[in-house]
Protein backbone atom coordinates (compact mmCIF):
# COMPACT_ATOMS: atom_id res chain seq x y z
CA UNK A 1 0.00 0.00 0.00
CA UNK A 2 1.40 3.40 -0.97
CA UNK A 3 1.76 6.16 1.53
CA UNK A 4 -0.69 8.73 0.13
CA UNK A 5 0.88 11.62 2.08
CA UNK A 6 4.12 11.31 0.14
CA UNK A 7 2.36 11.45 -3.23
CA UNK A 8 1.51 14.48 -5.35
CA UNK A 9 -1.64 14.30 -7.38
CA UNK A 10 -2.49 16.30 -10.49
CA UNK A 11 -6.10 15.22 -10.80
CA UNK A 12 -8.53 14.31 -8.00
CA UNK A 13 -12.07 12.99 -8.27
CA UNK A 14 -13.90 13.39 -4.95
CA UNK A 15 -17.19 11.42 -4.71
CA UNK A 16 -18.05 12.39 -8.27
CA UNK A 17 -21.44 11.40 -9.60
CA UNK A 18 -22.54 12.21 -13.12
CA UNK A 19 -26.01 11.48 -14.36
CA UNK A 20 -27.66 12.08 -17.73
CA UNK A 21 -31.39 11.99 -17.08
CA UNK A 22 -32.03 8.69 -15.32
CA UNK A 23 -28.73 7.20 -16.43
CA UNK A 24 -25.86 7.29 -13.93
CA UNK A 25 -22.49 7.20 -15.70
CA UNK A 26 -20.17 7.99 -12.79
CA UNK A 27 -21.32 6.70 -9.43
CA UNK A 28 -19.56 8.32 -6.46
CA UNK A 29 -16.17 8.11 -8.14
CA UNK A 30 -13.13 8.59 -5.91
CA UNK A 31 -9.63 8.45 -7.32
CA UNK A 32 -6.46 10.44 -7.80
CA UNK A 33 -3.97 10.59 -10.65
CA UNK A 34 -0.29 10.78 -9.74
CA UNK A 35 1.75 13.74 -10.86
CA UNK A 36 4.43 13.02 -13.44
CA UNK A 37 3.28 9.44 -14.05
CA UNK A 38 1.51 7.59 -16.83
CA UNK A 39 -1.93 6.44 -15.72
CA UNK A 40 -4.18 4.41 -17.98
CA UNK A 41 -7.94 4.22 -17.51
CA UNK A 42 -9.10 0.78 -18.58
CA UNK A 43 -12.58 -0.59 -18.77
CA UNK A 44 -15.34 -1.96 -20.92
CA UNK A 45 -17.24 0.28 -23.34
CA UNK A 46 -19.71 2.46 -21.46
CA UNK A 47 -17.80 2.18 -18.17
CA UNK A 48 -17.41 5.97 -18.01
CA UNK A 49 -13.85 6.48 -19.31
CA UNK A 50 -14.71 9.22 -21.81
CA UNK A 51 -16.94 10.93 -19.23
CA UNK A 52 -13.96 11.08 -16.87
CA UNK A 53 -11.87 12.63 -19.63
CA UNK A 54 -14.52 15.28 -20.27
CA UNK A 55 -14.62 16.10 -16.55
CA UNK A 56 -10.85 16.54 -16.50
CA UNK A 57 -11.13 18.93 -19.45
CA UNK A 58 -13.97 20.88 -17.82
CA UNK A 59 -16.37 20.02 -20.66
CA UNK A 60 -18.65 18.21 -18.19
CA UNK A 61 -19.29 19.29 -14.63
CA UNK A 62 -20.16 16.70 -11.97
CA UNK A 63 -23.78 16.32 -10.89
CA UNK A 64 -22.40 15.79 -7.41
CA UNK A 65 -18.88 15.84 -5.94
CA UNK A 66 -15.77 17.69 -7.02
CA UNK A 67 -13.09 17.40 -9.67
CA UNK A 68 -9.79 19.11 -8.91
CA UNK A 69 -7.21 19.51 -11.65
CA UNK A 70 -3.83 21.07 -10.84
CA UNK A 71 -5.35 22.09 -7.49
CA UNK A 72 -8.21 23.95 -9.16
CA UNK A 73 -11.90 23.13 -8.90
CA UNK A 74 -13.01 23.54 -12.51
CA UNK A 75 -16.61 24.19 -11.46
CA UNK A 76 -15.45 27.45 -9.84
CA UNK A 77 -14.01 28.81 -13.08
CA UNK A 78 -15.82 31.01 -15.59
CA UNK A 79 -16.10 29.90 -19.21
CA UNK A 80 -13.22 32.21 -20.14
CA UNK A 81 -11.05 30.86 -17.29
CA UNK A 82 -11.80 27.25 -18.27
CA UNK A 83 -10.69 27.99 -21.84
CA UNK A 84 -7.49 29.56 -20.57
CA UNK A 85 -7.02 26.63 -18.19
CA UNK A 86 -7.27 24.18 -21.08
CA UNK A 87 -3.95 25.42 -22.43
CA UNK A 88 -2.45 23.33 -19.60
CA UNK A 89 -3.71 20.24 -21.43
CA UNK A 90 -2.50 18.48 -24.52
CA UNK A 91 -4.88 16.03 -26.11
CA UNK A 92 -4.21 13.31 -28.62
CA UNK A 93 -7.46 12.17 -30.23
CA UNK A 94 -8.44 8.68 -31.31
CA UNK A 95 -8.33 9.62 -35.00
CA UNK A 96 -5.89 12.52 -34.52
CA UNK A 97 -8.57 15.21 -35.24
CA UNK A 98 -6.19 17.24 -37.38
CA UNK A 99 -7.71 20.25 -39.15
CA UNK A 100 -8.10 18.91 -42.66
CA UNK A 101 -8.02 22.30 -44.35
CA UNK A 102 -4.55 23.06 -42.95
CA UNK A 103 -1.17 21.54 -43.76
CA UNK A 104 0.51 19.42 -41.10
CA UNK A 105 2.85 22.31 -40.35
CA UNK A 106 -0.07 24.71 -39.86
CA UNK A 107 -1.80 22.17 -37.60
CA UNK A 108 1.19 22.11 -35.26
CA UNK A 109 1.57 25.89 -35.46
CA UNK A 110 -2.13 26.46 -34.68
CA UNK A 111 -1.99 26.56 -30.83
CA UNK A 112 1.16 28.70 -30.96
CA UNK A 113 -0.56 31.25 -33.23
CA UNK A 114 -3.69 31.22 -31.06
CA UNK A 115 -2.17 31.43 -27.60
CA UNK A 116 1.32 32.90 -27.84
CA UNK A 117 2.79 36.16 -29.05
CA UNK A 118 5.69 34.44 -30.79
CA UNK A 119 6.84 35.82 -34.13
CA UNK A 120 6.37 33.70 -37.27
CA UNK A 121 10.10 32.95 -37.22
CA UNK A 122 9.95 31.70 -33.63
CA UNK A 123 6.83 29.66 -34.41
CA UNK A 124 8.54 28.04 -37.39
CA UNK A 125 11.57 27.15 -35.26
CA UNK A 126 9.36 25.69 -32.52
CA UNK A 127 7.22 23.69 -34.96
CA UNK A 128 10.30 22.24 -36.64
CA UNK A 129 11.64 21.20 -33.24
CA UNK A 130 8.32 19.57 -32.29
CA UNK A 131 8.11 17.76 -35.59
CA UNK A 132 11.64 16.49 -35.16
CA UNK A 133 10.86 15.32 -31.60
CA UNK A 134 7.84 13.37 -32.78
CA UNK A 135 9.75 11.80 -35.66
CA UNK A 136 8.05 13.62 -38.52
CA UNK A 137 9.91 13.80 -41.77
CA UNK A 138 10.29 17.04 -43.67
CA UNK A 139 8.26 15.88 -46.68
CA UNK A 140 5.15 15.71 -44.45
CA UNK A 141 5.28 19.39 -43.44
CA UNK A 142 3.57 20.87 -46.48
CA UNK A 143 1.14 17.98 -46.99
CA UNK A 144 -2.46 17.89 -45.83
CA UNK A 145 -3.38 15.38 -43.10
CA UNK A 146 -5.31 13.33 -45.68
CA UNK A 147 -2.08 12.82 -47.65
CA UNK A 148 -0.15 11.01 -44.90
CA UNK A 149 -0.53 7.66 -43.13
CA UNK A 150 -2.46 7.05 -39.88
CA UNK A 151 0.78 6.66 -37.94
CA UNK A 152 2.13 9.94 -39.28
CA UNK A 153 -1.14 11.66 -38.42
CA UNK A 154 -0.73 10.45 -34.83
CA UNK A 155 2.70 12.07 -34.76
CA UNK A 156 1.33 15.36 -36.11
CA UNK A 157 -1.51 15.25 -33.56
CA UNK A 158 1.00 14.64 -30.78
CA UNK A 159 3.27 17.46 -31.97
CA UNK A 160 0.24 19.81 -31.97
CA UNK A 161 -0.76 18.67 -28.49
CA UNK A 162 2.76 19.30 -27.18
CA UNK A 163 3.09 22.77 -28.70
CA UNK A 164 2.16 24.66 -25.51
CA UNK A 165 4.20 22.36 -23.24
CA UNK A 166 1.18 20.98 -21.39
CA UNK A 167 1.31 19.84 -17.77
CA UNK A 168 -1.25 17.14 -18.50
CA UNK A 169 -1.19 15.03 -21.63
CA UNK A 170 -4.37 13.12 -22.46
CA UNK A 171 -4.61 10.29 -24.98
CA UNK A 172 -8.00 9.02 -26.13
CA UNK A 173 -7.68 5.45 -27.45
CA UNK A 174 -4.26 6.18 -28.98
CA UNK A 175 -3.81 2.84 -30.75
CA UNK A 176 -7.34 2.01 -31.86
CA UNK A 177 -7.47 0.92 -35.50
CA UNK A 178 -3.70 0.85 -35.98
CA UNK A 179 -1.63 -2.12 -37.18
CA UNK A 180 0.67 -3.85 -34.60
CA UNK A 181 3.84 -2.14 -35.81
CA UNK A 182 2.27 1.32 -35.75
CA UNK A 183 0.74 0.48 -32.34
CA UNK A 184 4.22 -0.20 -30.97
CA UNK A 185 5.51 2.96 -32.56
CA UNK A 186 2.73 5.01 -30.90
CA UNK A 187 3.37 3.31 -27.54
CA UNK A 188 7.05 4.16 -27.76
CA UNK A 189 6.17 7.71 -28.76
CA UNK A 190 3.93 8.14 -25.70
CA UNK A 191 6.64 6.81 -23.40
CA UNK A 192 9.41 8.88 -25.00
CA UNK A 193 7.28 12.03 -24.96
CA UNK A 194 6.50 11.50 -21.31
CA UNK A 195 10.16 10.98 -20.40
CA UNK A 196 11.31 13.94 -22.48
CA UNK A 197 8.90 16.22 -20.62
CA UNK A 198 9.66 14.85 -17.15
CA UNK A 199 11.07 18.27 -16.18
CA UNK A 200 7.58 19.89 -16.39
CA UNK A 201 6.61 17.35 -14.81
CA UNK A 202 4.11 16.02 -17.34
CA UNK A 203 1.24 13.84 -16.14
CA UNK A 204 -0.01 11.44 -18.81
CA UNK A 205 -3.52 10.00 -18.80
CA UNK A 206 -4.47 7.39 -21.37
CA UNK A 207 -7.89 5.99 -22.12
CA UNK A 208 -7.56 2.58 -23.64
CA UNK A 209 -8.95 -0.87 -24.27
CA UNK A 210 -5.52 -2.16 -25.21
CA UNK A 211 -4.34 -4.15 -22.21
CA UNK A 212 -1.00 -5.18 -23.75
CA UNK A 213 -0.04 -1.58 -24.50
CA UNK A 214 -1.29 -0.49 -21.08
CA UNK A 215 0.89 -2.97 -19.26
CA UNK A 216 3.87 -2.04 -21.42
CA UNK A 217 3.86 1.74 -21.03
CA UNK A 218 1.86 2.69 -17.92
CA UNK A 219 3.02 3.39 -14.38
CA UNK A 220 -0.49 3.09 -12.93
CA UNK A 221 -3.72 1.50 -14.08
CA UNK A 222 -7.26 2.41 -13.02
CA UNK A 223 -9.93 -0.09 -13.95
CA UNK A 224 -13.48 1.21 -14.30
CA UNK A 225 -16.66 -0.75 -14.02
CA UNK A 226 -20.15 0.77 -14.01
CA UNK A 227 -18.94 4.28 -13.20
CA UNK A 228 -16.63 3.27 -10.34
CA UNK A 229 -12.90 2.60 -10.10
CA UNK A 230 -12.70 -1.00 -8.91
CA UNK A 231 -8.90 -1.19 -9.04
CA UNK A 232 -6.27 1.53 -9.06
CA UNK A 233 -2.74 0.35 -8.63
CA UNK A 234 0.71 0.12 -10.14
CA UNK A 235 1.05 -2.08 -13.22
CA UNK A 236 2.74 -4.84 -11.22
CA UNK A 237 -0.07 -4.93 -8.64
CA UNK A 238 -2.68 -4.70 -11.38
CA UNK A 239 -1.34 -7.83 -13.08
CA UNK A 240 -1.80 -9.71 -9.81
CA UNK A 241 -5.30 -8.40 -9.18
CA UNK A 242 -7.71 -10.96 -7.75
CA UNK A 243 -10.72 -9.09 -9.15
CA UNK A 244 -12.49 -11.65 -11.42
CA UNK A 245 -13.62 -8.96 -13.89
CA UNK A 246 -10.05 -7.70 -14.31
CA UNK A 247 -8.74 -11.23 -14.67
CA UNK A 248 -11.37 -11.87 -17.33
CA UNK A 249 -10.48 -8.57 -19.08
CA UNK A 250 -6.77 -9.48 -19.12
CA UNK A 251 -7.53 -13.01 -20.24
CA UNK A 252 -9.81 -11.96 -23.10
CA UNK A 253 -7.50 -9.18 -24.23
CA UNK A 254 -4.35 -11.30 -24.35
CA UNK A 255 -5.87 -14.22 -26.27
CA UNK B 1 -59.71 -0.52 -30.55
CA UNK B 2 -60.69 2.53 -32.57
CA UNK B 3 -58.90 5.83 -31.99
CA UNK B 4 -60.95 8.99 -31.77
CA UNK B 5 -59.80 11.15 -34.74
CA UNK B 6 -60.03 14.33 -32.64
CA UNK B 7 -57.80 12.83 -29.94
CA UNK B 8 -55.38 11.54 -32.59
CA UNK B 9 -55.28 14.99 -34.19
CA UNK B 10 -54.49 16.71 -30.88
CA UNK B 11 -51.93 14.05 -30.09
CA UNK B 12 -50.13 14.64 -33.42
CA UNK B 13 -50.26 18.39 -32.91
CA UNK B 14 -48.84 17.95 -29.40
CA UNK B 15 -45.97 15.85 -30.74
CA UNK B 16 -45.14 18.50 -33.35
CA UNK B 17 -45.15 21.23 -30.69
CA UNK B 18 -42.95 19.10 -28.42
CA UNK B 19 -40.48 18.55 -31.28
CA UNK B 20 -40.43 22.12 -32.52
CA UNK B 21 -40.27 24.00 -29.20
CA UNK B 22 -36.87 22.68 -28.01
CA UNK B 23 -35.44 23.11 -31.53
CA UNK B 24 -36.57 26.75 -31.54
CA UNK B 25 -35.05 27.20 -28.09
CA UNK B 26 -31.75 25.71 -29.22
CA UNK B 27 -31.49 27.85 -32.34
CA UNK B 28 -32.40 31.00 -30.39
CA UNK B 29 -29.70 30.19 -27.87
CA UNK B 30 -27.29 29.58 -30.73
CA UNK B 31 -28.12 32.99 -32.21
CA UNK B 32 -27.46 34.66 -28.85
CA UNK B 33 -24.17 32.77 -28.39
CA UNK B 34 -22.95 33.55 -31.89
CA UNK B 35 -23.76 37.25 -31.38
CA UNK B 36 -21.95 37.37 -28.03
CA UNK B 37 -18.91 35.61 -29.52
CA UNK B 38 -18.98 38.09 -32.40
CA UNK B 39 -18.50 40.89 -29.88
CA UNK B 40 -15.61 39.20 -28.08
CA UNK B 41 -12.02 39.43 -29.31
CA UNK B 42 -10.07 38.17 -31.13
CA UNK B 43 -11.67 39.22 -34.37
CA UNK B 44 -10.45 36.81 -37.02
CA UNK B 45 -9.90 39.02 -40.08
CA UNK B 46 -8.08 36.32 -42.04
CA UNK B 47 -10.99 33.88 -41.68
CA UNK B 48 -13.50 36.65 -42.41
CA UNK B 49 -11.68 37.53 -45.65
CA UNK B 50 -11.56 33.87 -46.65
CA UNK B 51 -15.32 33.57 -46.11
CA UNK B 52 -16.03 36.81 -48.01
CA UNK B 53 -14.18 35.32 -50.97
CA UNK B 54 -16.15 32.08 -50.67
CA UNK B 55 -19.62 33.57 -50.14
CA UNK B 56 -19.28 36.74 -52.18
CA UNK B 57 -16.66 36.35 -54.87
CA UNK B 58 -17.33 32.71 -55.69
CA UNK B 59 -21.11 33.23 -55.87
CA UNK B 60 -20.67 36.08 -58.31
CA UNK B 61 -20.83 34.03 -61.49
CA UNK B 62 -24.03 32.15 -60.60
CA UNK B 63 -25.63 35.36 -59.29
CA UNK B 64 -24.71 37.23 -62.48
CA UNK B 65 -26.06 34.40 -64.63
CA UNK B 66 -29.33 34.24 -62.66
CA UNK B 67 -29.64 38.03 -62.73
CA UNK B 68 -29.08 38.44 -66.47
CA UNK B 69 -31.57 35.74 -67.46
CA UNK B 70 -34.21 36.63 -64.90
CA UNK B 71 -34.02 40.30 -65.99
CA UNK B 72 -34.34 39.37 -69.64
CA UNK B 73 -37.17 36.87 -69.09
CA UNK B 74 -39.00 39.33 -66.85
CA UNK B 75 -38.83 42.00 -69.57
CA UNK B 76 -40.38 39.58 -72.06
CA UNK B 77 -43.17 38.53 -69.67
CA UNK B 78 -44.08 42.04 -68.57
CA UNK B 79 -43.99 43.28 -72.16
CA UNK B 80 -46.33 40.54 -73.42
CA UNK B 81 -48.88 41.42 -70.75
CA UNK B 82 -48.51 45.22 -70.96
CA UNK B 83 -48.77 45.55 -74.78
CA UNK B 84 -52.39 44.33 -74.47
CA UNK B 85 -53.13 47.58 -72.60
CA UNK B 86 -50.67 49.69 -74.64
CA UNK B 87 -48.55 50.45 -71.55
CA UNK B 88 -45.36 48.75 -72.76
CA UNK B 89 -43.33 51.81 -71.74
CA UNK B 90 -43.87 50.70 -68.14
CA UNK B 91 -41.71 47.60 -68.63
CA UNK B 92 -38.65 49.50 -67.38
CA UNK B 93 -40.04 50.69 -64.03
CA UNK B 94 -41.94 47.47 -63.31
CA UNK B 95 -38.85 45.33 -63.88
CA UNK B 96 -36.68 47.76 -61.93
CA UNK B 97 -39.02 47.80 -58.93
CA UNK B 98 -39.59 44.03 -58.92
CA UNK B 99 -35.90 43.27 -59.30
CA UNK B 100 -34.77 45.79 -56.69
CA UNK B 101 -37.35 45.07 -54.02
CA UNK B 102 -37.92 41.34 -54.49
CA UNK B 103 -36.03 39.37 -57.11
CA UNK B 104 -32.51 40.49 -56.18
CA UNK B 105 -32.63 39.66 -52.46
CA UNK B 106 -34.77 36.52 -52.84
CA UNK B 107 -32.84 35.00 -55.78
CA UNK B 108 -29.50 35.84 -54.14
CA UNK B 109 -30.86 34.26 -50.94
CA UNK B 110 -31.83 31.07 -52.74
CA UNK B 111 -28.50 30.88 -54.59
CA UNK B 112 -26.45 31.51 -51.43
CA UNK B 113 -28.59 29.08 -49.37
CA UNK B 114 -28.00 26.36 -51.97
CA UNK B 115 -24.34 27.08 -52.50
CA UNK B 116 -22.98 28.40 -49.21
CA UNK B 117 -25.52 27.29 -46.57
CA UNK B 118 -24.94 23.71 -47.69
CA UNK B 119 -21.16 24.14 -47.68
CA UNK B 120 -21.21 25.65 -44.17
CA UNK B 121 -23.22 22.74 -42.79
CA UNK B 122 -21.03 20.20 -44.60
CA UNK B 123 -17.76 21.75 -43.44
CA UNK B 124 -18.71 22.15 -39.78
CA UNK B 125 -20.58 18.82 -39.78
CA UNK B 126 -17.62 16.86 -41.10
CA UNK B 127 -15.34 18.64 -38.61
CA UNK B 128 -17.79 17.64 -35.87
CA UNK B 129 -17.83 13.93 -36.75
CA UNK B 130 -14.04 13.78 -37.10
CA UNK B 131 -13.54 15.42 -33.66
CA UNK B 132 -11.98 18.58 -35.15
CA UNK B 133 -14.58 20.71 -33.35
CA UNK B 134 -13.71 18.90 -30.09
CA UNK B 135 -10.02 19.55 -30.80
CA UNK B 136 -10.71 23.29 -31.03
CA UNK B 137 -12.67 23.28 -27.77
CA UNK B 138 -10.05 21.22 -25.94
CA UNK B 139 -7.40 23.70 -27.05
CA UNK B 140 -9.49 26.47 -25.48
CA UNK B 141 -10.73 27.91 -28.78
CA UNK B 142 -14.48 28.52 -28.94
CA UNK B 143 -15.75 26.65 -31.98
CA UNK B 144 -18.66 29.05 -32.58
CA UNK B 145 -16.32 32.03 -32.61
CA UNK B 146 -13.73 30.32 -34.78
CA UNK B 147 -15.96 28.50 -37.25
CA UNK B 148 -19.36 30.20 -37.30
CA UNK B 149 -18.83 33.92 -36.56
CA UNK B 150 -16.61 34.64 -39.62
CA UNK B 151 -19.10 32.79 -41.86
CA UNK B 152 -22.12 34.65 -40.44
CA UNK B 153 -20.46 38.05 -40.64
CA UNK B 154 -19.13 37.40 -44.15
CA UNK B 155 -22.56 36.29 -45.40
CA UNK B 156 -24.30 39.32 -43.89
CA UNK B 157 -21.75 41.60 -45.58
CA UNK B 158 -21.65 39.71 -48.91
CA UNK B 159 -25.37 39.34 -49.51
CA UNK B 160 -26.20 43.06 -49.99
CA UNK B 161 -23.20 43.34 -52.35
CA UNK B 162 -24.44 40.35 -54.36
CA UNK B 163 -27.97 41.77 -54.36
CA UNK B 164 -26.63 45.15 -55.59
CA UNK B 165 -24.80 43.43 -58.44
CA UNK B 166 -27.92 41.39 -59.20
CA UNK B 167 -30.01 44.59 -59.40
CA UNK B 168 -27.56 46.13 -61.84
CA UNK B 169 -27.19 43.11 -64.13
CA UNK B 170 -30.91 42.22 -64.15
CA UNK B 171 -31.82 45.80 -65.08
CA UNK B 172 -29.20 45.87 -67.84
CA UNK B 173 -30.59 42.53 -69.15
CA UNK B 174 -34.12 43.89 -69.09
CA UNK B 175 -33.00 47.12 -70.82
CA UNK B 176 -31.21 45.21 -73.58
CA UNK B 177 -34.22 42.96 -74.23
CA UNK B 178 -36.70 45.83 -73.89
CA UNK B 179 -34.94 48.27 -76.20
CA UNK B 180 -33.04 46.05 -78.65
CA UNK B 181 -35.47 43.14 -79.08
CA UNK B 182 -38.89 44.41 -78.06
CA UNK B 183 -38.42 47.86 -79.54
CA UNK B 184 -39.21 50.05 -76.51
CA UNK B 185 -37.78 53.52 -76.87
CA UNK B 186 -34.55 53.75 -74.84
CA UNK B 187 -35.10 57.29 -73.56
CA UNK B 188 -38.67 56.45 -72.51
CA UNK B 189 -37.41 53.28 -70.77
CA UNK B 190 -34.97 55.31 -68.67
CA UNK B 191 -37.35 58.20 -68.04
CA UNK B 192 -40.16 55.98 -66.74
CA UNK B 193 -37.78 53.84 -64.68
CA UNK B 194 -36.23 56.87 -62.98
CA UNK B 195 -39.68 58.36 -62.36
CA UNK B 196 -40.83 55.37 -60.37
CA UNK B 197 -37.64 54.17 -58.72
CA UNK B 198 -36.77 55.51 -55.28
CA UNK B 199 -33.66 55.10 -53.15
CA UNK B 200 -35.78 53.53 -50.40
CA UNK B 201 -36.54 50.64 -52.79
CA UNK B 202 -32.83 49.95 -53.16
CA UNK B 203 -32.49 50.20 -49.38
CA UNK B 204 -35.35 47.71 -48.96
CA UNK B 205 -33.66 45.21 -51.29
CA UNK B 206 -30.29 45.57 -49.57
CA UNK B 207 -31.75 45.28 -46.05
CA UNK B 208 -33.63 42.14 -47.08
CA UNK B 209 -30.44 40.69 -48.55
CA UNK B 210 -28.52 41.30 -45.31
CA UNK B 211 -31.29 39.68 -43.22
CA UNK B 212 -31.41 36.67 -45.57
CA UNK B 213 -27.63 36.41 -45.29
CA UNK B 214 -27.93 36.26 -41.52
CA UNK B 215 -30.69 33.62 -41.63
CA UNK B 216 -28.90 31.42 -44.20
CA UNK B 217 -25.60 31.47 -42.33
CA UNK B 218 -27.24 30.88 -38.94
CA UNK B 219 -29.16 27.87 -40.32
CA UNK B 220 -26.12 26.54 -42.20
CA UNK B 221 -23.70 26.76 -39.27
CA UNK B 222 -26.30 25.58 -36.73
CA UNK B 223 -27.08 22.48 -38.81
CA UNK B 224 -23.33 21.82 -39.02
CA UNK B 225 -22.93 21.86 -35.24
CA UNK B 226 -26.10 19.77 -34.85
CA UNK B 227 -24.70 16.91 -36.96
CA UNK B 228 -24.73 13.52 -35.25
CA UNK B 229 -23.24 10.26 -36.46
CA UNK B 230 -21.00 9.92 -39.49
CA UNK B 231 -21.28 10.68 -43.18
CA UNK B 232 -25.03 10.09 -43.15
CA UNK B 233 -25.43 12.73 -40.44
CA UNK B 234 -23.37 15.22 -42.47
CA UNK B 235 -25.58 14.57 -45.53
CA UNK B 236 -28.71 15.05 -43.47
CA UNK B 237 -27.40 18.28 -41.91
CA UNK B 238 -26.44 19.65 -45.32
CA UNK B 239 -29.87 18.82 -46.71
CA UNK B 240 -31.61 20.47 -43.76
CA UNK B 241 -29.45 23.58 -44.13
CA UNK B 242 -30.49 24.03 -47.77
CA UNK B 243 -34.18 23.20 -47.25
CA UNK B 244 -34.62 25.37 -44.16
CA UNK B 245 -32.46 28.15 -45.57
CA UNK B 246 -34.66 28.39 -48.66
CA UNK B 247 -37.95 28.04 -46.77
CA UNK B 248 -36.96 30.73 -44.28
CA UNK B 249 -35.85 33.12 -47.05
CA UNK B 250 -39.29 32.86 -48.63
CA UNK B 251 -41.28 33.03 -45.38
CA UNK B 252 -39.26 35.84 -43.82
CA UNK B 253 -39.45 37.76 -47.11
CA UNK B 254 -43.21 38.03 -46.63
CA UNK B 255 -43.01 39.43 -43.10
CA UNK B 256 -40.02 41.64 -43.91
CA UNK B 257 -41.86 43.12 -46.89
CA UNK B 258 -44.86 43.88 -44.67
CA UNK B 259 -42.64 45.65 -42.14
CA UNK B 260 -40.29 47.46 -44.54
CA UNK B 261 -43.05 48.86 -46.75
CA UNK B 262 -44.48 50.51 -43.64
CA UNK B 263 -41.14 51.83 -42.36
CA UNK B 264 -39.48 52.97 -45.60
Amino acid sequence: MENENQQNYTIEFKHVTKTFGDHTVLDGLDFKIHEGKITTLLGFSGAGKSTILKHILGIYHPTDGEVRVLDTNLTDLSDKEVRQFRTSFGMSFQYSALFDSMTNFENVAFPLREFTKLTEQEITAKVLKLMEQTGLEEHAFKKLPSEISGGMRKRVGLARALALEPKIMLYDEPTTGLDPITTHMVDDLIRTTHQRNAHIPMTTVIISHDIAATLRISDYVAFLEKGRVVEHSSVEQFKKSKNPVIQKFIELSTH
Amino acid sequence: MSVNPVTAGFSSLGRVVLDVTPALGRITLYMVHSFLWFLRPPFRWRLFTKEIVFVGNKSLFIVALTASFSGMVFAFQIYSGFTAFSVDSFVGPIVAIAVTKELAPVFCGLVVAGRCGAAMAAQIGSMKVTEQVDALEVMGVNSIQYLAVPKIFATVVSMPMLAGIYMLIANVGSYVVGTKILGIDASQYFAKASDFMKLTMIAEGLIKAAVFGYIISIVGTYQGFAVRGGAEGVGKGTNLAVVWGMILVLVIDFFLTAVLTKIL
